[in-house]
């Protein structure tokens, strides 16, 4: 066992816990943030795997701005601050889909390696990401724009019909209506 | 890649962590207690506190908007390091590349902007 052995042991421990701290927590909020742990701790193992920029994205986007979006979310709908009884529904039919899924990926993972040493790849320092994204996939990278941009243009018509249907915001003639 | 440059971060975390439960736990013990409706009140930014929607209120769907907004630039700009990394060795094709992608992201932004989505009320 090495240093890295033992940090993605560890990781792995924190993530998986948790993860399901996440999904058995009766608070909608709490889940909210233990999912920040998880997704820390999942930014960690990218980072002991030397994926260093993925891992600072992971932080960035995933612990700094998706679990912001999600609190939102949660409270736009009810804000339910406490306990919610209604959380779970049937649960066996998660619990299915969830050990499906995951012995899936485990079966799938032990059939391509066999179990064997592999070595790390290539550190994914910004340099290496940068060059690989920039020069060999450019017409994804530029299509991710177009996707930020049918995001933002959804966002905008779903939560914000007044807006975005009829003239444009000069000429509404009552902004009490929102 | 080595992971030798994180164990100064490390420690640092060590060190905040430590100061953050060093002070919850020590402040009990050392700070007075003369408690007046000012300090038992609960703190909002230094505002006065207005009652909250608990429970069946709703926030203002403004807030999702902002947060979406936030999150699309907030990946526009994780795809600028990369980039600026490389932007020696790219040269006019990697420009031009950025300059498509943050055109097309601004389309949206002008988009939110002439329809009024920015203002407040």
């Amino acid at each position: 066992m090495t240093a890295a052995d033992v940090l993605l042991a560890a990781l792995g421990a924190v993530a998986l816990g948790a993860g399901l701290l996440v999904v058995t927590t009766r608070h909608v909020v709490r889940a909210g943030l233990w999912l920040v742990v998880t997704l820390g701790a999942v930014a960690g193992l990218y980072l002991v795997l030397s994926a260093e920029l993925l891992a600072w994205v992971q932080v960035l986007l995933y612990v700094g701005a998706v679990v912001v979006l999600l609190l939102f979310a949660v409270m736009l709908t009810r804000a339910p601050i406490g306990a919610s009884d209604d959380l779970d529904r049937v649960r066996w039919p998660g619990a299915l889909i969830g050990a499906g899924a995951g012995a899936g990926l485990v079966a799938l993972f032990a059939d391509a390696f066999h179990w064997s040493r592999v070595g790390l790849p290539a550190p994914g320092t910004a340099e290496a990401i940068g060059g690989a994204v920039f020069r060999t996939w450019v017409l994804p990278f530029e299509l991710v724009s177009v996707l930020l941009l049918a995001a933002l243009v959804g966002a905008i018509v779903v939560s914000r019909p007044d807006i975005s249907a009829g003239p444009r915001s000069d000429s509404r003639p009552d902004p009490r209506g929102r | 890649m080595s992971l030798a440059p994180y164990v100064p971060i490390l420690g640092l975390f060590a060190l905040a962590a430590g100061f953050a439960l060093f002070s919850v736990a020590a402040a009990p013990f050392v700070g007075p207690r003369r408690f007046n409706k000012a300090k038992l009140d609960a703190y909002e930014c230094g505002i006065e506190p207005t009652p909250q929607p608990v429970g069946g209120g709703r926030f203002p769907v403004k807030f999702y908007l902002t947060a979406m907004l936030f999150i699309v630039f907030d990946i526009e700009i994780i795809f600028l390091y990369p980039w600026a990394v490389n932007f020696g060795m790219l040269g006019v094709f990697g420009f031009v590349e950025m300059v498509l992608f943050i055109v097309t992201v601004f389309v949206a932004f002008a988009y939110v902007w002439r329809r009024g989505g920015l203002d407040w009320d």
